[in-house]
């Protein structure tokens, strides 16, 4: 097909356009497909946060509309990582029920540990979801709960059940289990775990009351 | 095509030249992924569909590409088709998508893509291309999947654990626990598992070709001796 293409041109001009046109169809074909895809992508994504966060705060305990009442806190001492905490509010009529937060654990053995952790407004914990992680699979991922129900134990946890000393894995003296040839992986979600009930614990009233990121969604 | 042409290109990409056996090639996906049978299979399947698409396009184009731009149309070409198939599987099976998440897009550097659509795709008809995609891709697959098998049962006493996440929920029960409360065996599923799993499925496949070479020339061997006589 390239005898289309006139054959005085330079031979090195008409490999640039061919190139180009590929590169041009290439493009065509990924800017249709990503419009036609972004809606759904989008919509999955919001889906996904959503089936999570009603995994462990029931959909009839609140009426607001969950994801845009959502504020960040930025606390890396605290928080020990650089990222930011997300909490997302739920409420009743207006009254607060309880927050779910976004948060990280830093000393998985491979890296951050990502948390969703559900505290009700009277510092009892809800429940924890691990949302990503790269510990090792068959040791650390246990962590999951696709792969054993080592996470309900923080349910109904709260800073008094149990004390101070019992928020740590058996191996350091508390309350926790850890798993067999993994100590690091539980030990990094308990701490984390702690880290957020503490924060919630101490600023129950401005978590609540500050403003929303998101004022309004499509949805 | 006819028939033998197509026996040959199926038996060449599935067994004479598995890519991930004998070829060699796309050695980063197949070590990285296949620690359990689910995750090989996805991405077998994954690149199995890429090699189909991409040597499909390559074959159509042939007759427009000249040498010289060659290498960087292809290189065009399936950086498109993965990225496509990225996005579709994004769209509509999100629990696949979040299963492989970053190997997708590393489909790209499988050299094993670029490798038939130079070898076989700008050479062939649009239809035995799509086939040779299709047997190569297969080949490469079974790899991952004997692969993800082995490791699976040795370092973790399971096999197809996770079926539901790659098949929807009815496959949960596909689960099976080969080996109950298995410790876990670190080395096989940490990378250098991966490494000593592929050379003893080398090693195996190796062997059975020997034993079918030797079976031939000890049947040859039999033939001979009535041949003198007669």
């Amino acid at each position: 097909m390239s005898s289309k293409i006139h054959p005085k041109i330079h031979p090195v001009i008409r490999s640039s356009l061919l190139l180009g046109a590929i590169a041009l169809l290439g493009t065509a074909l990924l800017a249709g497909v990503n419009n036609l895809t972004k809606e759904r992508i989008a919509h999955q994504e919001r889906q996904r946060v959503l089936q999570q966060l009603n995994e462990i705060v029931p959909v009839d305990s609140y009426n607001n509309d969950l994801l845009s009442d959502v504020i960040e806190i930025r606390e890396p001492a605290l928080f020990r990582s650089e990222w930011p905490v997300t909490v997302y509010r739920a409420r009743k009529d207006g009254e607060p029920v309880a927050v779910m937060m976004i948060t990280t654990a830093p000393d998985g053995y491979n890296g951050n540990i990502r948390l969703l952790l559900g505290i009700d407004v009277n510092s009892t914990i809800v429940g924890v979801r691990v949302i990503s992680h790269k510990e090792t699979p068959g040791l650390g991922d246990p962590i999951e709960i696709e792969k054993s129900n080592w996470i309900l134990g923080f349910n109904q946890k709260s800073l008094q059940q149990p004390d101070n000393e019992g928020w740590a894995v058996k191996r350091d003296g508390g309350n926790f289990d850890q798993f067999t040839g993994a100590t690091i992986s539980p030990r990094a979600v308990v701490k984390a775990v702690h880290a957020a009930l503490l924060y919630f614990d101490a600023h129950k009233q401005a978590i609540f009351d500050q403003p929303s990121m998101v004022t309004e969604t499509d949805e | 095509m006819n028939k033998s042409l197509m026996k040959d290109i199926l038996i060449d990409g599935a067994w004479r030249q598995n890519t991930g056996l004998v070829v060699l090639l796309g050695l980063c996906p197949l070590l990285a992924v296949t620690n359990t049978v689910i995750n090989g299979l996805a991405l077998g399947l994954a690149t199995m569909l890429t090699l189909m698409v991409s040597n499909l396009s390559v074959s159509a184009l042939r007759g427009m590409l000249r040498p010289e731009i060659r290498i960087p149309a292809f290189v065009l070409i399936i950086a498109s088709v993965v990225t496509v198939i990225e996005l579709l599987m994004h769209a509509f099976f999100y629990d696949l998508y979040r299963l492989l998440g970053i190997f997708i897009p590393l489909i790209v550097t499988n050299c094993a893509i670029i490798g038939r659509a130079e070898a076989f795709a700008s050479r062939n008809k649009p239809l035995p291309s799509l086939l040779d995609g299709f047997a190569t891709g297969l080949g490469f697959c079974i790899t991952l999947v004997l692969l993800g098998a082995l490791r699976e049962i040795i370092g973790r006493g399971t096999l197809l654990d996770g079926a539901g996440m790659l098949l929807g929920s009815w496959a949960d029960h596909l689960s099976l626990t080969i080996i109950p409360n298995h410790p876990g065996f670190l080395l096989a599923m940490l990378p250098p598992g991966a490494f000593i799993g592929l050379g003893l499925l080398i090693a195996a496949r190796k062997g059975l070709e020997n034993r079918k070479a030797n079976h031939q020339s000890a049947e040859m061997e039999s033939k001979e001796p009535l041949g003198e006589q007669a």
